[in-house]
């Protein structure tokens, strides 16, 4: 069950830089917490950062900013932080952090088709975080979008042409494709989906019930 | 500023930062602190935001000093550690957004298969070699780094600031991203 689709060097750099907006953060740090090959790549990513910090050009420090550090420097380091959590968890942390707990207390709100979602807030205003939960067998609506879209799989799997993504896999989808993600027939498949514009849904009964329900 | 020789200015800055986890040493963490806090200083005062500079390298070196004892060598250099925490206060100071990451003791985290790549974790704790695989680099991927690490652009900010296509932008940070890879050796895969 290890993860076979990963995520794209640029998202990797941006995170590590620090210059990756909440919205594809979150889709990022999720696919980390189910993916060692990807943490060991976001561990080079740091290290570029950690080589850029020394590479810095730096006057010598001033006495008044150490003597200001001393100061504030208590003895007794922090505590780690310790917070049990009752396992099994299907959602990965942080993603239960902005659901507010696991899968099942997820208030979904019909897509049509069968389909539903969960709209995730965040101080993002330029991505749309989801989660879609695609009744087995069936299609999510087809879709174009404005711009990129991660799809990240949490329960079951889905078909994109010849493609199967399950568990921890993130297919990475730019403007120019448009695609009809299909869930496998065996089970309902939930993922989190995250645009930098609005969906756009190709059918025109989508289309009509877009501006109700607010995707 | 030229490239560590060796990693061995680096190595000492590891030992010195490990020092201060075990036993709050307060003469290494000076020495830490005449280190990273002009190069924090800098590194802050880029990101454009409102706060100060000399405040947001202070909170940065006091929390280098509170949370010393969490800090594993194994996991990276102490430049890397370090760089880690300024970058989550400069985003919660100039982006007011949270930086979402993942938790190693959540029950749905997958671990590592097994910690046998020592090697390469050797290869990109060496901090030395990190800076001249970056020095290697050709000046239109560096440029597209520095923007990301130092400035905090997006992607799409880049490719405004600099008239390119944002696909341009993204298969530069994927070309050097690949070359450093290559160079450091820190990707077993
Ligand atoms: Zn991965």
């Amino acid at each position: 069950m290890s993860v076979i689709h990963h995520l794209n060097d640029d998202l990797l750099v941006s995170y590590a830089a620090g210059a990756l907006s909440e919205g594809w953060s979150i889709a990022v740090a999720t696919h980390l917490a189910l993916c060692p090959d990807c943490r060991r790549r976001a561990a080079v990513a740091d290290a570029v950062g950690g080589a850029m910090l020394d590479d810095l050009d730096a006057a010598p420090s001033e006495d008044r900013s150490w003597q200001a550090v001393r100061a504030r420097l208590t003895s007794g380091s922090e505590p780690e932080k310790s917070h049990p959590v009752a396992s099994p968890q299907t959602l990965p942390q942080p993603l239960r952090d902005y659901v507010g707990g696991d899968l099942n207390g997820v208030r979904w709100q019909a897509l049509g088709k069968g389909a539903s979602q969960l709209r995730i807030k965040t101080a993002d205003r330029a991505t749309q975080v989801r989660l879609l939960r695609i009744p087995a067998g069936k299609p999510v609506p087809e879709h174009t979008h404005g711009g990129r879209e991660l799809t990240l799989v949490l329960t079951g799997s889905f078909r994109d042409g010849d493609t199967i993504f399950a568990r921890g896999d993130i297919e990475d989808a730019d403007a120019s494709l448009t695609h009809q993600p299909i869930a496998t027939p065996e089970a309902d498949c939930i993922c989190l989906a995250v645009t930098d514009a609005p969906l756009r849904f190709s059918s025109w009964i989508v289309r009509l019930v877009q501006p109700i329900l607010g995707i | 500023m030229t490239a560590l020789p060796d990693g061995q200015a680096d190595k000492s800055m590891t030992e010195l930062l490990l020092a201060v986890g075990r036993s709050q040493d307060i003469d290494a963490f000076e020495t830490l602190f005449r280190y990273y806090a002009p190069r924090i200083k800098a590194y802050m005062s880029r990101g454009g935001g409102s706060a100060s500079a000399e405040e947001l390298m202070q909170e940065t070196m006091v929390a280098v000093w509170k949370k010393a004892a969490l800090y594993d060598a194994s996991k990276g250099a102490a430049s890397t550690w370090i760089f880690s925490i300024a970058r989550n206060l400069r985003i919660d100071a100039y982006r007011r957004e949270r930086r979402p990451e993942f938790d190693p003791n959540d029950p749905a985290f997958v671990p590592d298969e097994a910690p046998a790549a020592d090697v390469a974790m050797a290869a990109f704790q060496d901090a030395g070699r990190v800076q001249r695989a970056l020095l290697s680099l050709p000046a239109d991927q560096a440029t597209v780094l520095k923007m990301s690490y130092f400035e905090d652009q997006s992607q799409s900010a880049i490719a405004a600031a600099l008239d390119l296509p944002l696909g341009t932008v993204k298969s530069r940070m994927r070309l050097a991203f690949d070359k450093l890879r290559t160079l450091i050796g820190g990707e077993p895969s």
